[in-house]
């Protein structure tokens, strides 16, 4: 459905056009791919020979590093997923179809990244590999609503249909997710309610704090580009199953 | 008769008429009481205090079962384009429907739980607040399983998928399900977890028949 009598085009209607956007925003995937590497390096720097070790945690609390940045992103992520999701119902517009369908691996992937290694933190300073408290099983719960929209997108056969469909339950988790939330703290609360994980939370010293801000920087900026070249990807294979399909089609006519 | 009684007599009429499915949902229902105790042990102690758990996840399980038949046979037959172009609003349809795949699907579990409650040596004051964590938590997991319905409905092999997607929207009736059955340790809190329970329903089965229609309309045209 492209609307022809548009007088003149404006930016986001330019956007709309596969071939625009991938054209309009090809040049950006360098440059953020640069960032994200020096962002990178500064933060792991930062991370492995600038910042103290835990008094009580010692090195283990290197990992930190990776994990709350990949936390923050499996959040955030499915904001981006919620954000394309009203885009593509409201305004039918194709490309936040392909950011909705690039985005869900991705967040797919930060989440369980994100229980791998507060896993692996917990080990040596709580003692276990999973415990039922109430963070991780909602990071855990949505780490299936993930894996559920993948597998929405992977049954559909025609991907334009598909998106509008995802887009309505993409909003529907959306809403359902504080709920999840509060139902799990209220549960974990109720059953254990002395296993409790209190960080030190805002009086962290900077000496902390400021490889964790790069670091999260770093990895959003690592989603950026990885988003925007899947789009990019999603974008070239659907080109080329039309052009399968038109071959197809010529094959039997001929 | 008004459009939205004849949508839910119609429901009814089918699933009267079609028989058997109901008498197998029940009978799935029970058999997941009765294969527990084989599972953890006749323990009778053990058994009681596995039984809120047992007796929801058993409800969850048959409900999702018996989802797939919510929007798909109406698919397949064309009914459903009927009904979107009908005068009643399309998302009163879906409430409709969930209302009647609730008489369908979940009130004879909740008929037939208290058969579990024996079965998993449940106390007389745990057994009535079974039944009633089940009447008022039910009605959420057919909404929340409409949307999954709705969505798959135009996937062809989408059965498995549905159950996917709705198991991990539905852990909040899950923990406040058990949470009004089981008095547990510590101070009592199945009162304010029935509340909770009420609440979810509610909320759910307010927003689902929009969100349902607009899911089928979308993969329909």
């Amino acid at each position: 459905m492209t609307t022809d009598t548009a007088p003149k085009p404006s930016f986001w209607n330019r956007l709309a056009h596969p071939g625009q956007f991938v054209a309009l925003t090809r040049p950006l995937l360098w440059p953020l791919t640069i960032i994200t590497a020096a962002l990178f390096i500064a933060g792991l720097w930062f991370a492995f020979f600038n910042s103290p070790e835990d008094y009580q945690m010692g090195d283990t609390v290197r990992i930190m590093y990776i994990h709350v940045p990949t936390a923050w992103l499996s959040q955030f992520v499915y904001g981006i997923m919620a954000v394309s999701a009203i885009g593509s119902l409201v305004w039918r517009h194709p490309m936040a179809d392909v950011s909705m369908k690039a985005a869900a691996p991705l967040g797919a992937t930060f989440t369980a990244l994100a229980l791998f290694t507060g896993s692996l933190w917990g080990r040596p300073t709580w003692g276990t590999f999973w415990e039922w408290d109430g963070r991780m099983t909602s990071t855990l719960v949505l780490l299936l609503i993930y894996l559920g929209i993948v597998a929405l997108w992977r049954a559909f056969d025609d991907q334009l249909r598909a998106a509008r469909v995802i887009a309505v339950f993409t909003l529907v988790g959306a809403i359902n997710i504080p709920i999840i939330k509060f139902s799990v703290d209220w549960w974990s609360t109720l059953h254990q309610p002395s296993s409790v994980f209190t960080m030190s939370g805002p009086h962290m010293p900077p000496s902390i704090l400021t490889p964790l801000l790069v670091m999260a920087i770093a990895f959003t900026m690592l989603f950026l580009t990885l988003h925007l070249k899947a789009m990019h990807t999603e974008v070239a294979r659907r080109r080329l199953m039309a052009l399968q399909r038109q071959a197809a089609q010529t094959g039997k006519t001929a | 008769m008004s459009a939205f009684a004849a949508v839910i007599a119609r429901e009814l009429r089918l699933s009267i008429r079609t028989g058997g499915d109901v008498l197998t949902l029940v009978l799935f229902f029970v058999m997941i009481g009765v294969v527990v105790p084989f599972a953890v042990g006749p323990d009778r102690e053990l058994l009681s205090r596995l039984a809120p758990g047992v007796v929801w996840i058993a409800a969850f399980l048959s409900m999702l079962l018996g989802l797939d038949r919510l929007f798909r046979a109406d698919h397949e037959d064309g009914t459903l384009i009927l009904l979107r172009h009908a005068d009643l609003p399309f998302w009163a349809v879906v409430a409709a429907k969930v209302m009647a795949h609730w008489v369908v699907s979940a009130v004879p579990l909740i008929v037939a739980s208290p058969l579990l409650a024996v079965m998993l040596a449940l106390d007389g004051s745990a057994f009535w607040r079974v039944v009633l964590s089940l009447l008022v938590g039910t009605p959420a997991l057919a909404a929340l399983g409409a949307i999954g319905a709705a969505v798959t409905v135009s996937i062809r092999r989408g059965g498995l998928i549905a159950p996917v997607l709705i198991l991990p929207l539905a852990v909040p009736v899950l923990i406040f399900g058990v949470g009004a059955i089981s008095t547990g340790p510590g101070p009592d809190l199945s009162g304010s977890a029935l509340l909770f329970l009420a609440a979810i329903s509610l909320i759910t089965l307010a927003l689902s028949p929009f969100a349902a229609a607009l899911a089928i309309s979308s993969g329909e045209d």
